[in-house]
């Protein structure tokens, strides 16, 4: 396609918002104030092979993951629900999924701080049932809860749209030579609606990962995320190198796994949301 | 297709431009920008302010000394008034970041208690008025704690384990548990640090949460039956709780000041001024005062105030509860250190 002359503000946004700070990222990763003036250094990337940020770097990393797989699990069938043949032409249900989403996720998060809290709706029906220690508010689960909650539209809506997507007569011809519905889901409905779950994953993992208010507000300062490690640097410590140094890492990390999602995601064309 | 892109183009572009506009030609009303801790003034003095001056007031708040500095420091903030601490107002004297204040146009200065002028970390008196001052201490839940608190040592106490809260400010969690070990709270030495490393994060295991402002609907609520705080909120949460209460341990806690100061570079220096010497009126600080519950340096705002609250030592501490307390120094080449322990301990894995 040519590129046209409208196409430039979108150039200039790029090139403001994304190239330059990526660049300023850079300098700062590199880069050592000293006595005499800016160094060369690779400091801050050694100093984060500390065994105690490499852990907060594997935590963040293995709750992002968690909290992908609960997305998948529970996304797939709702996409699916949503997107049959019973509920096809009711959009209501799909419009109900995006709602919350219409409202700011830190006011639903402060919600859950409500919920969740001591004496909160969760913990009295936790310990109505005689769960022991129903404090759920400020650990783990409460932050892949929180995950969870904030993250599942972006499983969902990829997977739904490209289901909605699917040629029907496909599946009927399987159902014409003889396939039940497990068959026609194994063989037909899930490998087609591949690119669909590919874009979702991304689309979770990547906000998950590098969050730090859900981890901040439901996590209570003790389970720090990378994210949370990388503010309190720049808004804190003011130590924006350490900070550079700790997101460009962070980044190299997406990128590397979004590489490996992309080779499957090529082998499948098209529906997918990148 | 493509006329019609172009007409949109062209309208986007018209838009744009007289936003840009719009907002170059500006009020004609003064403006001045304040930076303050959160929920530390009566909101409605503000607009008091505002009306009798005619000055348009951009308020905005931090939760730690070091969020403010990073975020001035960083540049890019154009703020005028700003309400740090003791250490950070002297790190901000010697770093060249505040402007002497004119005490001709502060006429209200007299009302300042002398006990709260030349301080050591403005010792001139050139660069800040006294806004707030108070100690840190331990609120806890007389129903949930039966035994008497008087120690620090109660917050590694295994008994309460995810019963505490601990504030999230490097230099005060740092530096009670640097008071518990007995050492100083303005230490130089690097292995007191590192004890006191072991400390917090030996203790991370029994704390709830590490919070701000949070801490006083937290402990009001029940949440939990101990927390670190600052005196004043203390006084607000006694009030909206009576089952709370405060010490200071016997170990002996930090003794700070809250200060007025104008940041270098500003372009409103005289409106400034006017807001200080507003905030330092009788009836003014009086408001402020008996809204946010700490401890004010006005002597005619403190004469004003509920007998009540006068004899109660959490606001008003006696002379031998501060023997122990220290004031926060600034420690210029060692505070990355400090900022490197609290780090590690945010980040540590119990």
């Amino acid at each position: 396609m040519k590129r046209t002359w409208y196409s430039y503000p979108y150039l200039v946004w790029m090139v403001i918002f994304i190239v330059i700070p990526f660049l300023l990222l850079l300098f700062y990763t590199f880069t050592v104030n000293t006595d005499k003036g800016l160094m060369f250094t690779l400091d801050h990337i050694k100093r984060l092979w500390d065994p105690i940020y490499l852990m907060v770097l594997l935590r963040s990393i293995v709750l992002a993951i968690i909290c992908t797989i609960i997305c998948l699990i529970i996304g797939y069938p709702v996409g699916l629900i949503l997107a049959s043949r019973e509920y096809r032409s009711k959009k209501v249900l799909a419009l109900l999924f995006v709602i919350p989403m219409w409202i700011n996720f830190l006011l639903r998060t402060y919600a859950w701080m409500t919920l969740l809290e001591k004496d909160g709706l969760v913990y009295t029906i936790l310990k109505f049932f005689r769960v022991p220690n129903p404090q759920l508010l400020y650990t783990d689960q409460a932050v892949v809860l929180g995950m969870v909650y904030n993250f599942l539209p972006f499983m969902v809506l990829p997977i739904y749209s490209v289901l909605t997507k699917l040629d029907k007569n496909i599946i009927e011809a399987a159902e014409d030579l003889g396939a039940n519905y497990i068959t026609i889901l194994k063989r037909v409905i899930v490998p087609l609606s591949l690119p669909g779950v590919i874009s979702g994953i991304t689309m979770v993992f990547m906000p998950a990962v590098t969050t730090f208010i859900i981890s901040r507000l439901l996590g209570g300062g003790h389970y720090i995320l990378v994210g949370n490690l990388i503010e309190q640097q720049f808004m804190v410590v003011g130590d924006w190198h350490f900070g550079s140094a700790i997101s460009f890492v962070l980044m190299v990390v997406i990128l590397v796994s979004m590489g490996i999602m992309r080779k499957y995601d090529n082998e499948y064309e098209g529906g997918a949301i990148w | 297709m493509r006329k019609i892109a172009r007409f949109f183009g062209i309208i986007l572009v018209v838009v744009v431009f007289l936003t840009i506009l719009a907002g170059c030609g500006g009020t004609s009303r003064a403006q001045l920008k304040v930076y303050n801790w959160g929920d530390y003034i009566d909101e409605s003095v503000i607009d008091e302010f505002e009306e009798k001056y005619n000055i348009d007031v951009i308020y905005d708040t931090f939760a730690t000394n070091e969020e403010m500095y990073v975020k001035i420091k960083g540049g890019g903030s154009d703020y005028d008034v700003a309400f740090p601490s003791d250490y950070m107002i002297e790190r901000m004297i010697r770093e060249d970041m505040l402007e002497k204040i004119n005490f001709d146009n502060i006429p209200n200065y007299k009302y300042i208690d002398d006990r709260f002028k030349n301080l050591d970390y403005d010792p001139n008196n050139e660069y800040s008025v006294p806004y707030m001052w108070g100690t840190v201490g331990i609120i806890y839940n007389k129903k949930m704690v039966d035994e008497p608190v008087d120690s620090w040592q109660i917050l590694w106490n295994e008994k309460y384990a995810k019963q505490i809260f601990m504030l999230d400010s490097s230099r005060d969690s740092i530096g009670i548990t640097l008071k518990m070990l007995g050492y100083s709270l303005n230490t130089r030495n690097l292995d007191e640090l590192e004890q006191a490393k072991e400390k917090l994060i030996e203790q991370k295991s029994l704390v709830l949460s590490y919070m701000g402002d949070d801490i006083k609907d937290a402990m009001i609520g029940e949440q939990a039956a101990l927390a670190v705080v600052w005196s004043g909120d203390a006084v607000y949460m006694k009030r909206e709780n009576p089952d709370l209460e405060y010490v200071i341990p016997k170990e002996g806690s930090n003794l700070w000041f809250d200060a007025m100061v104008i940041l270098k570079g500003s372009k409103n220096k005289k409106e400034a001024e006017l807001f200080i010497n507003f905030m330092c009126e009788p009836e003014i600080a009086f408001r402020n005062t008996d809204y946010i519950g700490y401890s004010t340096p006005h002597i005619e705002a403190k004469k004003m105030l509920d007998p009540e609250i006068l004899n109660d030592t959490t606001a008003y501490p006696t002379d031998e509860e501060l023997a122990n307390c220290e004031v926060f120094e600034a420690l210029s080449d060692i505070i990355q250190e400090y900022d490197r322990v609290w780090t590690e301990v945010k980040a540590a894995t119990k």
